[in-house]
């Protein structure tokens, strides 16, 4: 209490003049982060020094940086969230932090941001939390190469690793999202930006999008993750340069799109999902330079899509290249790789001279009657999508890409 | 030795045997004759038990041998056209039978040598000419010292020294008491040869008299003839 | 038996065409792991070469057989042998000659490239299904006297597990798709062993996945111990039935 009262002291008397920096620890200038955290001002770092620290819910309400090394570990003892941050411009920096609560009606965190503008979340691990890091009706921060891993086990008991709701102007880059609910959940989230993130090993989705408007996100691995990424409801957003893959499992998607619009997926890679991209109620969407590469399905397009434009994609390896439940396709495919189209070029333009029918009999059939997938690879049915392609009869006539490419487009993927 | 009772078969509609009633002692040669399709090949075939009879019976020295097997021990069998699976030698043929046949009786290897089979032993079956593969069919005829030997036209491919050596070993094995069934077309050998004759006619017996009987009746010198008078004639025809 | 199949053996390990047929398998797995990328993918191709490939072999080979060898089946019933004996005796020889030839010509690609539970139960169903058809093969042979009736029927009888078989099944589940199926397709797989060896091979494959509730109810039945046990089950019947069936007429059989 003397040492506190000295140290209060020194404080008092050495002002305000420039930031502080505390360090909190046994050999540190303060001994508990709460009692650090009463008598910083705006603007001083807390820095803690390796160890363990059991305090509870620790509430930021003061713009301070708290920093640490990995070694330093907050240990919420599963009672609430860890680190619950009220004031804007809170940096935290480098620390570990682990085990908050759980609770079915209140969504704790490892940190929680309410309500706050221009935080900083960089470079922590967080380790076993329910939700790992939260930000609610929160603006313009940046959640920056973080380590969010779970321990989900169902997705009821589960959160989500890096939860966004109500919030706008963000900036999500180089996180490491695992073992969560949702690697990453945005719902009503408008103008964000997720970048260079590996979200794998998810329950759910690697990422899911509800009600987000002009987002984009780029240069993502989603690998892995129980029925891959999700964007539903949205308008305007930009996917380009991820990788969805190894997505496996009999609801396993790559992407599933769900009343889309006017936004543009290119440049991706779809790569070993069930499905690779599943398209639901979409349109006014351009699928462009992405690479389908052994999926089961490469895409699947309902039929309640329409103005979709899916051009200059290469589809290789997949066991079926398009299935759909439409009979009269309301959407454009154009120059794509085929790598099951065995037509001809005789004038050399490298665009095929008849037109390739991506949808195969089988997959038409099997979509009327999911049974029918009892004789997936029998010889018999290998036989019938061979003589259907010489001559089509009962595939949808307008499914077809007119101008099929005769070589493999190299698209720039990441 | 082998009697065989009303013996019946038909191949669908068309009656191949009617009503067949014979009955042969031991240390005979019984020649069997007809034209294509009278019946002897099936015969034959039923006392080998290769063909099941609709119904009558077959008695090997009093025994029923429809429901049985082991009486084969005792048969020896040429057939017409004998063939071995083709990359097998000569002698894993001889050594395949004994080993089948499993047998303690005295081997007869007799015909193996006057055959002139001994310097061929390793060719394979395969490249074998006809004639040469009627001679290990033969040779395996007697092998096993058989007390029935039923030869299905065992001359027909052998050249004429080869055709000797087997009369001979025939008439040996007949006066060593076998009896000895032969299917024939070549009437100078089934005089040579042959006790009796049985004719058979759309699986009818025409006749089946010794060949002196044949003779007599005839007046005829030479079997072949004193048969196509007696067929002429129309006396059983 | 133990001896006609020996012989059998011995002359069948011989012939140019089971040469070939080793060759062939050899050929074109190491091919398609060669070439392949060494996924599942490449299990798939080489299922559809053995789904294709064994049946049509076993069942010509085994009629072929059959055929060449009536003068020597005819010499050797003429011997003191049970009949049941001699048939035994060279269906197991054809079967063990032909099992070896798959066990050489996919069985050391695999071992070279891929020596997993999937590539394993993959030869296992090969070998069964050299098992089956060539049973199959000797119940179209003693039914037929006549070699190119023979041929034929066996011909038809690879045509209609390999194709009819399967093109019926996709008229009934699409012309039935409003109804519930589950017990059906379990069924519907149970009678074409063909169907049955793929799906054996498929549930140990993430291609599985792709087939949606239809393989969650496969793997529900047939992934289980007991499930796998009830398919080879199912698979020895279809081995056991043509078999007896083929004894039961040679024994009468008019030679």
């Amino acid at each position: 209490m003397l040492r506190l009262l000295v140290l209060f002291l020194t404080l008092f008397i050495y002002g305000n003049a420039s930031a502080r920096k505390f360090t909190i620890g046994k050999n540190g200038t303060v001994v508990s982060i709460k009692d650090a955290l009463k008598i910083a001002a705006e603007g001083d770092e807390i820095q803690l020094l390796p160890g363990i620290y059991a305090e509870g819910e620790i509430v930021i309400d003061k713009r301070i940086i708290l920093s640490g090394t990995n070694e330093s570990i907050l240990d919420g003892g599963h009672s609430a969230s860890v680190l619950l941050i009220r004031s804007n411009g809170v940096t935290i920096r480098g620390i570990t932090i682990q085990n908050c609560g759980y609770s079915d009606i209140r969504e704790f965190a490892g940190i929680r941001l309410e309500n706050v503008n221009r935080c900083i979340i960089e470079g922590n691990k967080l380790f076993n939390n329910y939700f790992g890091i939260y930000l609610a009706n929160s603006h313009h921060c940046r959640i920056l190469n973080n380590r969010v891993e779970g321990l989900a086990k169902t997705e009821t008991s589960s959160g989500n690793g890096i939860h966004l709701w109500k919030s706008e102007y963000n900036l999500l880059v180089g996180n490491h999202v695992s073992g969560h609910r949702d690697g990453i959940y945005f719902e009503f989230v408008k103008h964000s930006s997720v970048i260079s993130n590996f979200s794998e090993k998810n329950l759910r989705y690697g990422l899911h999008f509800m009600f987000s408007d002009d987002d984009s996100y780029r240069y993502n691995i989603f690998r892995n993750n129980g029925s891959g990424v999700a964007v539903m409801y949205t308008r305007h957003v930009n996917m380009d340069h991820n990788r969805f893959e190894y997505n496996w499992g009999s609801a396993a998607y790559g992407l599933l799109l769900k009343e889309i619009s006017y936004s543009r997926i290119n440049n991706n890679i779809f790569f070993t999902n069930t499905t690779g991209l599943y398209m639901e109620g979409s349109n006014q969407t351009i699928v462009e330079n992405n690479d389908f590469v052994k999926n089961g399905w490469g895409l699947r397009i309902l039929g309640d899509c329409f103005d979709d434009t899916i051009r200059s994609n290469n589809f290789r390896g997949n066991t079926f290249d398009v299935a759909t439940n439409a009979v009269r396709s309301m959407n454009v495919f154009n120059s794509n790789y085929w790598d099951q189209y065995s037509g001809y070029d005789l004038n050399h333009d490298r665009i095929g001279d008849v037109p390739y029918h991506p949808v195969s009999l089988y997959s038409k059939i099997t979509e009327e009657s999911p049974f029918a997938l009892m004789l997936l690879h029998s010889f018999f049915v290998n036989l019938m999508d061979q003589a259907e392609k010489v001559v089509p009869t009962i595939t949808p006539e307008a499914f077809k890409d007119d101008s099929p490419l005769m070589k493999p487009l190299r698209n720039d993927t990441y | 030795m082998i009697r065989i009772e009303k013996l019946n078969k038909a191949f669908g509609k068309l009656k191949v045997l009617n009503d067949v009633n014979l009955e042969f002692q031991k240390g005979r040669v019984i020649s069997l004759i007809g034209p294509n399709g009278s019946g002897k090949t099936t015969l034959i075939k039923s006392i080998l038990g290769l063909t099941i009879p609709d119904s009558g019976d077959i008695l090997l020295n009093g025994k029923s041998i429809l429901k049985d097997f082991h009486y084969r021990n005792s048969v020896g069998y040429m057939p017409q056209i004998g063939r071995y699976p083709e990359h097998m030698k000569i002698h894993q043929v001889f050594e395949m039978m004994k080993d089948l046949r499993s047998t303690q009786t005295l081997l007869d290897e007799e015909i193996i040598g006057e055959f002139g089979l001994n310097s061929l032993l390793e060719k394979r079956m395969g490249t074998l000419s006809g004639g040469t593969r009627q001679k290990v069919s033969a040779s395996l005829a007697f092998l096993f010292n058989p007390l029935l030997l039923i030869l299905d036209e065992p001359t027909a491919g052998l050249d004429p020294v080869a055709t000797e050596h087997l009369k001979n070993k025939i008439l040996k094995k007949k006066n060593e008491g076998a009896l000895i069934l032969i299917t024939s077309h070549n009437m100078s050998e089934v005089e040579e040869l042959a006790d009796r004759v049985v004719f058979l006619v759309d699986g009818t017996i025409r006749f089946n008299l010794s060949v002196e009987e044949i003779k007599n009746d005839s007046g005829e010198t030479r079997l072949g003839k004193a048969l196509a008078k007696r067929l002429e004639g129309g006396v059983y025809a | 038996m133990r001896k006609v199949l020996k012989y059998v053996i011995y002359d069948v390990f011989r012939s140019k065409m089971l040469i070939g047929y080793t060759l062939l398998l050899f050929a074109m797995c190491s091919g398609m792991y060669y070439l392949g990328s060494g996924d599942s993918k490449t299990t798939v191709s080489l299922l559809h070469i053995v789904l294709l490939v064994v049946p049509l072999i076993s069942i010509i080979f085994g009629t072929i057989h059959y055929y060449n060898s009536r003068e020597f089946i005819e010499l050797l019933m003429a011997q003191p042998i049970r009949r049941r004996r001699i048939l035994l005796g060279e269906y197991f020889g054809i079967t063990f000659s032909l099992s070896v030839a798959l066990l050489i010509g996919l069985g050391v690609p695999i071992a070279l490239w891929d020596f997993s539970e999937s590539s394993l139960i993959l030869l296992l169903v090969g070998v069964l299904l050299t098992f089956i058809f060539t049973a199959l093969a000797f119940l179209a042979s003693v039914r037929s006297a006549d070699k190119a009736r023979g041929i034929g029927s066996a011909l038809l009888l690879w045509f209609y597990f390999s194709v009819i078989y399967d093109a019926l099944v996709l008229w009934l589940l699409s012309s039935f798709s409003d109804y519930p199926l589950e017990k059906p397709v379990l069924i519907l797989t149970a009678f074409n062993p063909i169907d049955l060896g793929r799906v054996m091979v498929l549930l140990k494959l993430d291609t599985s996945a792709l087939m949606g509730y239809t393989g969650a109810l496969y793997l529900d039945f047939f992934g289980s111990g007991a499930g796998i046990l009830y398919s080879l089950a199912l698979l020895l019947v279809w081995l056991i039935l043509p078999l007896i069936f083929s004894v039961k007429i040679f024994a009468k059989k008019d030679m």
